[in-house]
């Protein structure tokens, strides 16, 4: 381990590649275009049209808005640079890094496809895995509280204060009600978690290997009741509707980031949505089976089975095969994302009283009972 | 082992070096902010500021982050109980399920007081 | 070079531990031993302590320190920056100061290197988070019960204090 100087620049250039690759190429694309669709999915639902026009420049062709993104990012960078001469300087251009980053930095425990050329998909394989996702996601306050003391204005300030006890209330449940898969597993990482779900079923869809024991259908009770916790309180703490109290408009104007203006006030709002995809990458990761997707095959000699595409086999099979994994990997959080975009749209806004009982007294204390609901069926069904 | 973090300074340095050149970039690129009065006051919609800018702010907001706290200290114990459970539980220690169970009726002693206490009523 | 990353993460912690001290601005401080709190999870962490740095992260800097900054955006920071040093206040942590060097001094005088040698770690990954549970529930099973007490003696704390009304 001393001679690391030596030895490695394989592994430090391929996960260089990696992080580069994921932050580039996967995820502020990924994030300008949920964007669109928020915009494109919000027009349909409320009747209208929605970006639609913005296409190549010079020429007639809208292509349906898709070149919106880039024109948003155009104008965030050309905007006015505005920092008004009543906040706090240094804090105030402090805070949208500090909200952007950790939402960025969640990804790399993330294992978002399976093999490729015989590199493991994952940009940092740690034993501790969803320890380390709770404790970044829980620095992720700091941006939201600097903005709002920094900016030295009631709503601001108000929205940060509202946004960090709502964020620290729901990571309470968001920790907890996980338990119950590390109780089944007995591992924190989550490159385990997709393994063991692709050999032995997902863990809401237990229908191969040691998924159709007896235990398991048992167990499914208490993983939907996480399931269902687990998903709520990640809207709670990415402040999306119907938990978006911090910039509620009628109330708070935009909350935290009401002084901030142009790449700023971007940061903060790619930092939201790139909190939404680490959130949804997580919930794919923990319950829907990461990157993996049964092939319902037939043979012969094995009937009907489901079959696994496996990134790790040699030659082009393992390379088409690692290339779908994580092609079927960024699918399921895409579908996910539409589906946070369509609650957005559907339900009206909490009150803070209704959102603080939700999280302290209903969630709180369901996931307390199916941990131990969890628990006793293990104990008693070992 | 320390190797496998490697990646996550990689990964920290990326993002936040990400975050602070799209700020340089929108410096040299946006148009330079011009002042004015106006500008530099904070927005109340429209009506010029009142008061403090920083209000006092209810003591339920600190209720939440003690408690939090305390429960939190809570749920970091689970996780390495999570971890060996089916173990204990294979090498027929029961005890493993009673101690967890213990402990948390506790701390659920310490919940109920504080719900009827009304230090999670945020009506009142 | 891994060798290398503990004595770079004790330096950041010992750095902005320093400022922490020298800051005026408490916002300043607090962040200050954010960062500080970082740099010791990194320093556990470079050690082959991944489940104490990954806790110090969730535990120290995430619950805790907000709860600091919370109570710091209620103070007047004006005021905070413009105050003086009081001169009992600072000779008496001096003082302080000075005992703890002392007896760390007294202490190491009778230490000798190599005496007692740390067993090796094991072989292959280290698994640091089974190894506290094994532990934790196997040996030291009445400790974590009195720490569940513990916390429920600052539950009630926390109730009872933030209900008291004032005169």
């Amino acid at each position: 381990m001393n001679d690391f100087l030596g030895i490695d620049w394989f592994f430090l250039a391929t996960s260089l590649a990696k992080t580069l690759g994921i932050i580039f190429l996967v995820v502020l694309p990924m994030v300008s275009y949920t964007v669109y669709a928020e915009r494109r999915i919000s027009a349909l639902i409320q009747d209208r049209l929605g970006p639609n026009r913005t296409g190549i420049p010079f020429t007639n062709i809208h292509m349906e808005g898709l070149g919106q993104p880039i024109a948003d990012a155009v104008k965030f960078l050309l905007k006015e640079d505005l920092t008004p001469a009543h906040v706090n300087t240094f804090y105030f251009w402090l805070a949208p890094c500090l909200a952007m980053a950790p939402s960025l930095l969640t990804l790399s425990v993330i294992p978002f496809g399976s093999w490729l050329f015989g590199v493991p998909m994952v940009i940092a394989n740690v034993n501790i895995g969803i320890l380390f996702v709770f404790a970044i996601a829980s620095l992720s306050v700091y941006g939201i509280v600097l903005a709002g003391w920094s900016s030295n204005s009631k709503y601001s300030f108000l929205g940060g204060v509202r946004s960090t006890s709502q964020m620290i209330s729901y990571e309470l449940s968001l920790g907890l009600s996980v338990i119950p898969l590390f109780l089944l597993l007995g591992k924190l990482n989550l490159v385990d978690i997709v393994d063991y779900q692709a050999r032995n079923g997902w863990l809401l869809l237990p229908l191969w290997g040691e998924g159709l024991t007896l235990r398991r259908w048992l167990l499914l009770i208490p993983l939907l009741i996480s399931f269902v916790v687990f998903t709520i309180s990640i809207f709670a703490e990415t402040n999306r509707l119907p938990f978006d109290l911090p910039e509620a408009e009628t109330e708070l104007v935009a909350g935290y980031h009401t002084e901030y203006s142009s790449m700023k006030f971007a940061l903060f709002f790619l930092g939201e949505y790139a909190a939404m995809i680490t959130g949804s990458s997580l919930i794919v990761t923990l319950f829907l089976g990461g990157w993996h997707l049964p092939i319902p095959w037939w043979s012969s000699g094995a009937g009907f089975h489901f079959a696994l595409v496996d990134g790790a086999a040699p030659g082009i099979p393992g390379i088409l095969g690692g290339l779908f994994n994580i092609a079927t990997f960024f699918g399921k959080v895409a579908v996910l994302l539409a589906f946070f975009i369509w609650v957005r749209w559907t339900l009206p806004r909490f009150r803070y009283d209704q959102l603080m009982r939700l999280g302290w007294i209903f969630f709180f204390e369901i996931a307390l009972v199916n941990i131990f609901l969890t628990a006793g069926i293990l104990f008693y069904l070992p | 082992m320390i190797k496998d973090y490697l990646p996550i300074l990689i990964q920290a340095v990326v993002a936040i070096g990400f975050a602070a050149s799209a700020l340089v970039v929108s410096i040299i690129l946006g148009k330079a902010g011009k002042r004015n009065p106006t500008k530099d006051t904070a927005y109340e919609c429209g009506m010029l500021p009142e008061g403090n800018a920083q209000p006092r702010f209810s003591v339920k907001f600190y209720q939440v982050a003690m408690l939090f706290i305390l429960f939190d200290i809570e749920i970091v114990f689970m996780y390495p109980w999570a971890v060996v459970f089916r173990e204990f539980v294979r090498a027929h220690h029961p005890v493993i399920f009673w101690s967890m169970l213990s402990f948390v009726s506790i701390l659920t002693v310490g919940y109920v007081y504080a719900i009827k206490k009304g230090a999670l009523d945020w009506k009142k | 070079m891994s060798s290398l990353l503990p004595w770079l993460f004790s330096a950041i912690m010992l750095g902005f531990a320093c400022a922490v001290v020298l800051n005026r601005n408490p916002v300043a401080s607090a962040l200050s031993l954010v960062v500080s709190f970082l740099a010791l999870a990194g320093l556990y962490v470079s050690l082959n302590a991944f489940f104490i740095g990954v806790i110090q992260v969730l535990v120290y800097a995430g619950a805790i320190m907000v709860l600091f900054l919370f109570i710091i955006m209620l103070l007047d920071l004006k005021a905070e920056e413009r105050r003086t040093l009081n001169t009992t206040a600072t000779l008496g942590g001096l003082l302080v100061a000075a005992i703890f060097v002392c007896e760390l001094f007294s202490v190491l005088r009778h230490f000798h290197k190599g005496s007692l040698p740390f067993p090796p770690l094991a072989a292959g990954p280290l698994d640091d988070v089974r190894g506290v549970g094994t532990m934790l529930f196997s040996n030291y099973n009445l400790p974590f019960q009195v720490i569940g007490a513990l916390i429920l003696v600052a539950t009630v704390g926390v109730v009872v204090l933030s209900k008291r009304e004032l005169k």
